[in-house]
């Protein structure tokens, strides 16, 4: 039905219906179910999303290694001071981004949006958004097939795994997914939603996977932050009239080729980058022991 | 396609901490067990690529020996799995290999209990989804998605028209299928997914089929 952002809008304006809706018809078509079926399924996945930010904002989870864990709650307190620069609003959905990411690096029970290392990205902007924009329980469902539909098209024509396409697969899928979802909610049309999708990529076309450790936490969990801030603001670009100068599906095709020239110590190997700093590596000492890192050439 | 649903992208719900290490390498595990068709008493794990090098840290033996154990990606026993192999009598080794494979995340299950000895490639391709690539030597590509059917025969006409037929008589609709083999003439691989699961009496009439050697199945 869609292969690309463009096939998706062009659906989305010919039948006057939102980008949720095109999705919510295709699965419906596909896997011959009913539209009830298929918003149950996609609330469960909801719920799951909101009982892990919950968890990460009120709770200093930590995880076994220690890495990482109680940021959230730090970011809360701090947005609680009112003496915040960014604004409340980016700061909350950073939280609940950060808040995710610590329950997964805990081994919490969380919703992969792509995947698991940038789980945070879609439901921090979610929960993030929700008190300005006062979303219906609905409403919050559509938010999550919005961003599903574009996350398809991208697995399908580039990539969603760190280990093929580096951390521009995953934390930069999840932006330009989260940012389509963000001028859905927020109003704005389908053709912004692109817009958006494909300003927020651009912003992270090159981002490597240098995992400490090979764990998931440093720095997925402030890349999910990051790429939180980036869905955010690429949305209000797209609501002001901003435009991608490269189109959509360009953005994707080019962060593919990307991904495919990047070498392996960038993606998902902890053989270079962040991983093999001379704290990374003593990190990754200190949790598997000298053989772990030992073996580690840098890159 | 290789992602076929938005499920495939919001989701799934699974423990922490990697959907590709750790919720892919479960499923690989739990297709496996299921084709096996039992607990395993003794299982080799090689790892490749990424999983050689980062499994530790991922979670990825935890999670592949969860599968083996028969939890789904969203159990919390899974953190728990390797004692728990040990106390249900399933003893796991695991290989870090250093061999390039074709994809980076792959996994080379040996199972084996008695005499009864099962190969199984899987690679986790992203967000959670798998693939089987091999089977007892055997290429093959298996999402895991749909019920399906393995029949390993000899390679003689008619086996296949034999199979699909019993499948008719039980009304169980073939969704895709494909058959290999290592050389004409010897045996060869049958793979079949399906809209409806191959129950265990269906199953069994196939193995009485002429030319069958062993059939195994996965709901």
């Amino acid at each position: 039905m869609f292969r690309t952002v463009a096939e998706l809008v062009a659906i989305a304006e010919r039948e006057r219906i939102p980008i949720s809706e095109v999705m919510i018809r295709k699965e419906m078509q596909e896997f011959d179910r009913t539209k009830e079926e298929i918003f149950a399924q996609m609330e469960n996945n909801l719920k799951v999303m909101e009982a892990a930010v919950e968890r990460g904002i009120h709770e200093k989870v930590r995880s076994h290694s220690g890495l990482t864990g109680g940021d959230a709650v730090l970011i809360q307190n701090y947005i609680q001071s009112g003496r915040t620069l960014a604004g409340e609003r980016i700061l909350d959905a950073v939280s609940k981004a950060v808040a995710t990411n610590e329950v997964n690096a805990a081994m919490g029970t969380i919703c992969a949006t792509p995947t698991a290392g940038s789980a945070g990205v879609v439901p921090g902007v979610l929960f993030g958004l929700a008190p300005k924009l006062s979303p219906t329980r609905e409403q919050m469902i559509r938010f999550l097939f919005t961003a599903g539909a574009v996350g398809y098209v991208i697995a399908n024509n580039a990539s969603i795994s760190g280990a093929s396409g580096g951390c521009q697969a995953e934390v930069g899928s999840a932006a330009g997914m989260a940012a389509a979802a963000a001028v859905e909610l927020a109003g704005g049309s389908p053709a912004q939603s692109a817009e958006a999708t494909a300003i927020a990529l651009k912003n992270m076309i090159g981002l490597v996977c240098d995992p400490v450790a090979g764990l998931v936490e440093v720095p997925c969990v402030k890349r999910n932050a990051m790429g939180a801030a980036i869905a955010v603001v690429a949305a209000d670009m797209a609501l002001a009239g901003v435009k991608s100068r490269i189109p959509c599906d360009e953005v994707i095709e080019a962060m593919h080729r990307v991904g495919q020239r990047m070498p392996s110590a960038f993606k998902e190997t902890a053989e270079g980058g962040l991983a093999t700093t001379p704290t990374g590596l003593r990190l990754a000492e200190k949790i598997f022991g000298p053989a772990a890192s030992g073996e580690r050439s840098r890159a | 396609m290789k992602y076929r649903s938005v499920f495939d992208i919001i989701g799934p719900v699974m423990i922490g901490p990697s959907s590709s290490h750790t919720a892919g390498a479960a499923r690989i595990g739990r297709i496996a067990r299921h084709i096996f068709g039992e607990q395993p008493e003794r299982v080799t794990i090689h790892l490749y690529g990424s999983f050689a090098k980062t499994y530790k840290g991922h979670g990825t033996d935890v999670a592949l020996v969860g599968g083996l154990l028969d939890y789904d990606t969203h159990d919390q026993r899974i953190v728990d799995a390797l004692q728990n192999a040990e106390k249900a009598g399933m003893q796991v080794t695991f290989v870090p290999d250093d061999e390039e494979p074709e994809h980076p995340n792959t996994a080379r299950l040996i199972l084996e209990k008695g005499d009864d000895r099962m190969e199984v490639v899987g690679v986790s391709i992203g967000g959670g989804k798998i693939m089987i690539t091999e089977l007892n030597g055997y290429p093959l590509k298996l999402t895991g998605n749909q019920p399906a059917i393995f029949v390993v025969h000899h390679d003689r006409h008619g086996a296949v028209a034999a199979v699909a037929t019993v499948l008719a008589r039980h009304e169980i609709n073939i969704s895709y299928m494909e058959v290999s083999r290592r050389k004409k003439g010897q045996t060869a691989l049958m793979v079949i997914e399906t809209d409806q699961p191959v129950n265990a009496r269906v199953a069994d009439e196939i193995s009485r089929l002429p030319n069958m050697l062993k059939v195994a199945t996965l709901d």
